[in-house]
């Protein structure tokens, strides 16, 4: 469980969907790349192998779950990562956060719970198994007239 | 400041208090951090104190009694910060966080609105929804000295119904007994008997606390126990 400190970096907008700050949504949206929400929203918001951020206009009342999820702006609602929640200093959160590393900067209001979830370690590759060592062949056991040079009658 | 120089004066040199940025070589490295923090915010404020580090025998007590156990949920109304939250976190408890003094200025304009029962239910409603007998700790800080005769008994009220019996909640609360304006404090927990402390300014006191009315306040919690520091301030752990 880590408690050191980070800072995210931003979802940079040119590379991330994005809702400007003059959208409002109220739906269910999916992301399948970063998003970068700067508008309104409401209802859910679902990233599961990427990163959504709230801009500073960001104005969220909607749960997220993303793999980060970076508050610059308000959110109302729960947030779940597999990773970090990262919150600005001049961002709000009221909801309850479940997150592996959760990072909070000073001026940041949060109103909520937080629930450390640590992530499931990976399934590694059953090893594989020692191949036994073969055993020699027999040597043929040879006839015994043939090995003593015997010759046949009297 | 002038008022930090006269009580370094009269310290005794086993004083546990320590003065940023003269900390002891043992602090721990949370407790630096949580000084850099509070000190990097007392910067920007005109006319803020320097934190103030030292040892806790309340936040010790809090934190004894609940040693061994992991899981717990505890309230701490210090508002979110990242010490608090690290510290709790890594000993395996759920943190639910609020800053129960800017949740007051929130809700009522000034004392007298304070005796409104209808904001006094719409407040508890706001800062303390939580199901009975939920919350296995409850660090309320120096917040319950703002409030009014009337919040402040139904606040102590509802705390006793969200606590788990014999859990402990922990409430600072000034000794000195004719100030009708009080300092607020910031508080960051450095470790398990260290906490860091910031003044943020002065705020009216909500009445006058003595050990008697303190006890009176908590009569149907089992236990209230008293630990007077250097500040003139009374640690009380109070025991559901």
């Amino acid at each position: 469980m880590s408690s050191t400190p980070f800072r995210t970096p931003d979802a940079d907008p040119r590379n991330a969907a994005t809702i400007g700050k003059s959208v409002k949504i109220v739906g269910q949206i999916y992301a399948k790349e970063d998003l970068y929400v700067d508008g309104d929203v409401e209802g859910t918001i679902e990233s599961h192998e990427n990163k959504v951020t709230v801009g500073p206009n960001g104005r969220v009342q909607a749960s997220i779950r993303a793999r980060d999820v970076i508050i610059l702006g308000q959110v109302q609602g729960n947030v779940e990562t597999s990773d970090k929640v990262d919150i600005r200093k001049d961002a709000k959160l009221v909801g309850d956060i479940t997150t592996s590393r959760i990072s909070i900067e000073d001026g940041a209001l949060f109103k909520g719970s937080i629930d450390i979830k640590k992530p499931e370690p990976k399934s590694a590759p059953a090893p594989a198994m020692p191949v036994a060592a073969a055993a020699p062949a027999p040597r043929p056991v040879e006839p015994a007239h043939a090995a003593s040079g015997a010759t046949g009658g009297r | 400041m002038l008022t930090d120089r006269l009580r370094s004066m009269f310290r005794k040199e086993s004083d546990p208090v320590s003065y940023h940025p003269q900390l002891a070589a043992d602090q721990s490295t949370a407790a630096m951090r949580a000084v850099a923090a509070a000190s990097a915010r007392g910067k920007t404020q005109r006319g803020a104190s320097p934190p103030i580090t030292r040892q806790s025998r309340g936040i010790e007590q809090f934190f004894f009694n609940i040693r061994d156990v992991v899981g717990l949920s505890v309230l701490d109304c210090a508002g979110a910060n990242q010490d608090n939250i690290d510290f709790l976190i890594n000993l395996g408890h759920k943190v639910y966080s609020q800053d129960l003094v800017r949740n007051l200025d929130d809700c009522f304009q000034d004392l007298t609105e304070q005796t409104n029962p209808s904001r006094i239910e719409y407040f508890l409603k706001q800062n303390f929804d939580y199901p009975a007998e939920s919350l296995d700790g409850v660090l309320l800080w120096d917040s319950l000295q703002f409030m009014s005769p009337p919040l402040l008994n139904a606040t102590v009220e509802r705390l006793y119904e969200v606590m788990t019996p014999k859990s402990y909640l922990l409430a600072f609360f000034t000794a000195t007994e004719k100030m009708t304006e009080v300092p607020a404090h910031s508080f960051r927990i450095a470790d398990a008997k260290t906490i860091v402390i910031t003044e943020r300014g002065v705020r009216p006191a909500g009445q006058i606390f003595n050990n008697r009315s303190l006890e009176k306040l908590f009569t149907r919690f089992e236990s209230v126990k008293f630990f007077l520091t250097r500040e003139s301030l009374r640690e009380v752990i109070v025991r559901r």
